[in-house]
């Protein structure tokens, strides 16, 4: 009688909003294992973003160009400023910064392949540069970041460009991160470090520390390299107007603003979600403080974090920045997050099963940290990285670029120029007030720009 | 080309370095002199040649920074970062050196007659590094390889996240950084010093190495710590 009574009884499932289900897993989670989670790729929460615009094509008042017949410039080129040697890409669109330890050998290789393809430039990382991308790659930017893993004159003289990392924007503020399963013998010499030791580096450069020596840090590069190559400054999104304005004073040649949506390899999740402002913000501040100073046009820009398609390419074009930066969208080109990856005969292998050993299914892994990238990607394992062959990935690279560049030329035509560069903030409305606010662009339909004239 | 002198009040650091780069033939080893430094900074920084270079006076930030193969010596004090990103060579200060002396050195030998401020040897990578003085604190922070040999006295947390390199410090320490341990010193240790002390001039022949500590990584920052894989 009573047990019946109680199943008739309907079961409250009133959810709350402060302790929903995630909230509730991440408490259990912590009280489980004493440990904060940590996990690669960028923020999942949903920011203001490029979406958050669209664009005016061109009617009455603005003429359209033909979309097939009439040619739409790409060219891009960086480190104007003081380098003797600028960078010449044929395309605004660069491969992020990635290290080698992060990634295989093989991804590395497969990288510079595709962006050799397509005239753009690859990135080394917090790792040294291999010969791999070396030879692959025609343009290759050299990163001069706080640990100094496997950094060298050698190297420096070997690479088109030299980026001073300040910052991240997954993790402005942090170092670099990386898990004993992934500091394989190869990673491990090239690092200095014992095999399997969980790397942590340091998130200061050790032989400077304010923007004042930095000026100085800069100088030095320039004179080992003779004044030949661009030198980058990047920096995580956070203060970006006054930063941008630093690095501008310490002598950069190209700023690189790394929105809070950018990618990473291992950060703790805390802080890809909550440290950090949206590359949205953050290029309009960026491009403000150029203006400021009269330096756009002298001072090139290269945005990114989050950047996917070429409408997103378009969006930040227009707003100001010289060129964009893929991280994330780069390695989901390679098959990153597929249900498969690609045998050697071109046969599509499942996945799945590798995905379930380390907790995650196709289309939710964040686990580059892990090592076990189930297709190959972020990963040291001599059987895992097999499943990423330079050759196929450098062809699925070379079409997302593509793509992604025949998108953006194909905006810039229908605003009726015949070079992305020319895109321009009177182009772009605003869907929402938050993107209106901070990429400071009239909300559609209306010439209302909230706190307009407010920085 | 046997001796060749620059003044720095008439010639630029620019085209110092320019010559040092491209004007020295190998197997040449000329002798170079550089007159009224004046703190200037980046002298001598990127050096790939053997050769030998004097510097007399004060420099400032970076001299000698990531040097090759070439032979410097400062006869005078140093700035912040000198010989930093060392791979391999020999650079002598006969004064002071300010912050970072030695910053992620990958070989070579850096001496220094006087004292070292703050974060000597922060990042070592495998250089080896020899102070007649004292260092100041967070001297060989996150050190991972290469040998640190303190005459003096060190600050405070030194060797703080330590991995491979070792210190060997002869006076007394303010403290110790974390996972950084005073070792007993083994028949290993008294060679290195010795060798190392050697190497470093014969002004360094007085200190014993018997009178030295040995400081070298716990190794318990390696992994996450021991709970990380409970599972409560
Ligand atoms: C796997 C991975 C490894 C990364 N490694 C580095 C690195 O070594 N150095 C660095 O400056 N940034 C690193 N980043 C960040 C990227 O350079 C870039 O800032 C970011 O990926 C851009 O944002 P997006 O991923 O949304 O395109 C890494 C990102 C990823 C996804
Ligand atoms: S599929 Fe590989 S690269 Fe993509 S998130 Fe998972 S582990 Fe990282």
């Amino acid at each position: 009688m009573n047990e019946s009574h109680n199943s008739d009884r309907k079961v409250s499932k009133e959810e709350s909003w402060g302790y929903d289900r995630s909230t509730l897993d991440y408490i259990q989670r912590a009280a489980a294992h004493g440990l904060y989670e940590i996990r690669g790729l960028g923020a999942k929460r949903k920011v203001p973003h490029f979406d958050d615009l669209v664009f005016l094509g061109a009617s009455m008042t603005r003429y359209p160009l033909e979309g097939y017949r009439e040619k739409c410039a790409t060219k891009t080129i960086l480190g104007t400023r003081f380098a003797s040697r600028p960078v010449e890409l044929e395309i605004p669109i660069t491969v992020a910064g990635m290290s080698f330890g992060a990634l295989s050998a093989n991804v590395k290789e497969a990288l510079g392949r595709a962006a050799t393809e397509v005239g753009t430039s690859t990135t080394t990382g917090d790792g040294g540069m291999t010969s791999e991308e070396r030879d692959s790659s025609k343009v290759l930017v050299y990163q001069c970041l706080p640990s100094r893993y496997g950094f060298n004159p050698d190297d420096l003289r070997r690479a088109d460009a030299i980026e001073v990392v300040i910052g991240q924007g997954a993790k402005p503020g942090g170092g670099g991160m990386l898990l004993g399963q992934k500091v394989n013998p190869r990673v491990a010499q090239m690092r200095t470090l014992p095999a399997g030791v969980d790397q942590r580096s340091a998130s200061r450069h050790p032989d400077w520390t304010g923007p004042d020596d930095l000026a100085i840090k800069i100088h030095e590069l320039r004179e080992i390299t003779d004044w030949e190559k661009p030198i980058y400054v990047k920096v995580g999104a956070t203060r970006t107007f006054h930063d941008v304005k630093l690095a501008v004073h310490a002598g950069a040649d190209v700023i690189v603003v790394d929105g809070m949506q950018g990618g990473t390899a291992a950060t703790q999740t805390c802080f890809i979600e909550h440290v950090g402002i949206p590359t949205l913000a953050a290029l309009r501040q960026a491009v403000d403080a150029l203006e400021d100073m009269n330096m756009k046009g002298t001072v090139q820009l290269i945005i990114s974090g989050g950047i996917r398609t070429g409408a997103d390419v378009a969006k930040a074009l227009a707003m100001g920045a010289d060129a964009v930066s893929i991280g994330q969208g780069v390695l989901m080109a390679l098959g990153c997050n597929s249900e498969s990856w690609i045998g050697s005969g071109g046969q599509h292998i499942s996945a799945a099963q590798d995905y379930l050993k380390i907790g995650t299914e196709s289309g939710y892994c964040h686990h580059c940290h892990t090592g076990q990238c189930p297709v190959g990607i972020t990963t040291q394992d001599e059987f895992l990285e097999q499943r990423l062959r330079p050759e196929i990935g450098a062809k699925r690279l070379t079409n997302y670029l593509k793509t992604v560049n025949m998108e953006l030329t194909t905006i810039a035509r229908a605003c009726g120029k015949n070079n992305v560069h020319h895109l321009e903030r009177e182009d772009l409305v605003a869907l929402t007030i938050e993107a209106a606010a901070m990429a400071n662009i009239p909300l559609a339909g209306t010439e209302w720009i909230p706190g307009n004239g407010m920085k | 080309m046997e001796n060749i002198k620059f003044d720095l009040k008439a010639t630029s650091v620019r085209e110092i370095n320019k010559f040092l780069h491209h004007e020295i033939a190998d197997g040449t080893a000329p002798k170079i002199t550089i007159e009224n430094p004046d703190g200037a900074h980046n002298i001598a920084a990127g050096l790939n040649v053997n050769c030998e270079v004097e510097i007399r006076g004060h420099v400032g930030y970076y001299a000698a920074g990531m040097n090759q193969h070439a032979s410097v010596l400062v006869n005078g004090n140093a700035g912040t970062g000198v010989a930093e990103n060392m791979m391999s060579g020999r650079v002598h200060v006969r004064g002071s050196a300010s912050n970072s002396a030695g910053a992620s050195a990958h070989g070579g030998l850096l001496i220094i007659d006087g004292d070292a401020g703050l974060r000597c040897g922060i990042s070592l990578k495998g250089g080896d590094i020899v102070v007649g003085g004292s260092v100041g604190s967070f001297s060989a922070f996150m050190a991972q390889a290469g040998r640190i040999v303190i005459c003096g006295n060190a600050g405070a947390a030194l060797g703080d996240s330590l991995y491979e390199a070792v210190v060997y410090v002869k006076g007394h320490i303010k403290s110790l950084g974390a996972d950084a341990r005073v070792e007993d010193m083994t028949v290993d240790d008294h060679q290195a010093l010795e060798s190392l002390l050697n190497q470093a001039g014969t002004s360094y022949s007085t200190h014993r190495p018997s009178d030295f500590k040995r400081i070298a990584s716990a190794r318990s920052l390696y992994h996450w710590n021991a709970d990380a894989n409970q599972e409560y």
